[in-house]
């Protein structure tokens, strides 16, 4: 039931983020007399500080949100799946140097170093993406390697070795295939973890910038309206938590379904 | 032991040159990323020689190296303070928010963690989960100005922002601990589980000490390994939450240094400040790593 509710709201989520350019929503038109109104039947969720109106920027901050989080969970996700599984199996020297950078980079409170790579590569979208996934490949390489070393002493593998398989094949044919499980679960709690990265650079004024919508950008606005029009800053916090609630939900759910143990 | 000082000492050489590389990762060149366009070539020049950036690379690291064994860490761009002075200024108030967060987040985990194990299944541990489970969902630069707009406008109990008296402490302490309690109160609530199973509890109950004693002496202590390594590994992550809940509360440590340093781009401060959150951070977890031994016998005898 928990289930079938975050999955619904995750979908509707999605569905309103594809949509957006069809659902004829102007996030940034200005009108002039509604600044700082509270909702309204013209105006769902109110209108900021500029006039817009809440409810438009929303959708247009999910299409955003979205966007950020499934190119960076995608990207980090076949980048340190591939360098771990690769790094696992063929073992040596290439596995110590590829535990020794997984090593520093864990030895980095990630949240810090994305700041610092957003702050240095500037503001917009592709940034973003760059900044997150550049912290977020490791736990997949981490996962992805402790997976094929397990997985490299199993009968299977050593059918395929004494069939004369090469090391690709057996990484991407018999390695991968048994990985995806973790590393699905992995992606649906990445998945929540990147959309609150996204929102919070952005926040901080690293991200997406004015007068493009993110549920960061938002909060940070309302912030400054807090006694006037506390509803700025109180629904794209409400959206970010339904948001990060239901894939947390599903990363549980799926943990539990597919039998992983983190 | 010695194994792993030296595995951390790797480590740290490694964040130490990670950081240096930050500011040859910008496209193009630093000088014109610091100045903007419109800046004079003299100046230009000026900074450039300042840097050390017309010096070759390998030098460049070199003196980097050098410098940061006498704690040189270089000059503020836009104060000409020395950056390792303004990040002794900066660092206590972060230190105190952290240590709070922790010390408020233990507060809520521990009773809430062990309510939860001791009436499993209830609604009691249902709603114990329910709660950890929003306050890992509710992002800090969310529920800073929330909590600000309940207890700051609404009711007036404490301050909106800055460092001044106990009161203002309260709601950054809360803001940055309150993800740490939700992750703390589940794992206390797991470990306990498990331990409730042990022969050792069996025997403690039937020797007929009370379930408060069974619980917290007997239970609670044994269970401590893990949460403990979460702690270690979670005091770190709260010195780098500490940088979006300072920001929040105007809170003058060293995660507001960082974001004031980002938007003056003053460069060497926001290496300063990466830096030693980045050391501290891999500091406090060498320690934790250590501090298995201490609280686990068995694992020194390995």
């Amino acid at each position: 039931m928990k289930q079938r509710i975050a999955l619904v709201i995750l979908l509707l989520w999605v569905a309103a983020a594809l949509l957006e350019p069809l659902l004829r929503i102007t996030p940034n038109a200005v009108h002039l007399p509604a600044i700082l109104a509270a909702p309204s039947p013209d105006f769902w969720l109110g209108n900021d500080g500029l006039g817009r109106p809440v409810g438009g920027r929303l959708i247009a901050g999910a299409r955003i949100a979205f966007v950020v989080a499934f190119s960076t969970v995608l990207i980090s996700a076949l980048f340190g799946t591939v360098i771990g599984a690769v790094s696992g199996y063929v073992g040596g020297m290439l596995d110590h140097l590829v535990s020794r950078v997984i090593d520093i980079m864990l030895a980095f409170p990630g949240i810090l170093l994305a700041i610092a790579l957003a702050a240095i590569l500037g503001p917009g979208i592709g940034n973003l993406i760059i900044a997150i996934a550049s912290v977020g490949w490791v736990g997949y390489a981490r996962l992805a390697r402790s997976q094929a070393m397990s997985l490299r002493s199993s009968e299977h593998i050593t059918a395929a070795v004494a069939l004369g398989s090469g090391q690709g094949r057996i990484i991407f044919r018999h390695l991968l295939p048994l990985m995806m499980a973790p590393l699905l679960v992995e992606a649906s709690f990445g998945l929540a973890a990147v959309i609150v990265a996204e929102a919070g650079l952005s926040f901080l004024g690293l991200g997406v910038q004015p007068p493009q919508a993110s549920w960061g950008s938002m909060i940070r606005e309302g912030a400054g309206f807090l006694l006037v029009a506390p509803h700025l800053a109180v629904f794209p916090g409400i959206a970010i938590m339904l948001v990060v609630l239901a894939a947390n939900l599903l990363g549980d759910w799926m943990r539990d379904r597919l039998d992983v143990r983190r | 032991m010695t194994s792993r000082l030296l595995s951390a000492l790797v480590t740290l050489f490694g964040v130490v040159t990670l950081v240096f590389f930050l500011i040859h990762l910008i496209p193009g060149d630093p000088v014109e990323y610091i100045l903007g366009d419109s800046a004079r070539p003299a100046d230009r020049e000026a900074l450039r020689l300042q840097l050390g950036l017309d010096q070759p690379l390998l030098q460049q690291y070199g003196s980097y190296l050098y410098n940061l064994l006498s704690l040189n860490l270089g000059v503020s761009l836009h104060s000409s303070q020395a950056v390792s002075a303004l990040l002794a200024e900066r660092f206590p108030a972060t230190l105190e928010l952290a240590l709070a967060a922790f010390v408020i987040a233990l507060l809520l985990a521990l009773p809430l963690g062990v309510m939860a194990a001791r009436k499993r299944g209830t609604a009691w541990d249902g709603g114990a989960m329910t709660l950890s489970l929003l306050g890992v969902s509710i992002p800090n630069f969310w529920l800073g100005p929330m909590l600000i707009l309940l207890f700051s406008l609404w009711l007036g109990w404490t301050p909106v922002s800055g460092r001044e008296g106990a009161g203002s402490l309260i709601l950054p302490a809360i803001t940055l601990g309150a993800s740490l309690s939700a992750v703390l109160a589940r794992m206390v609530r797991s470990t306990l589980l498990e331990v409730l199973n042990e022969d050792y509890i069996r025997t403690a109950r039937a020797k007929g000490l009370s379930e408060t004693s069974v619980i917290w002496k007997h239970a609670l202590m044994n269970a401590m390994l893990p949460v403990v390594t979460l702690l270690g590994l979670q005091l770190g992550a709260l010195l780098a939450g500490a940088v979006i809940t300072e920001t929040v509360f105007s809170w003058p440590g060293i995660g507001s240094l960082l974001i004031e340093s980002i938007q003056k781009r003053d460069y060497p401060v926001v290496q300063g400040c990466v830096l030693l959150v980045a050391v501290s951070y891999l500091l406090i977890n060498t320690l934790t790593d250590l501090s298995y031994q201490l609280l686990d016998p068995r694992i020194r005898v390995r």
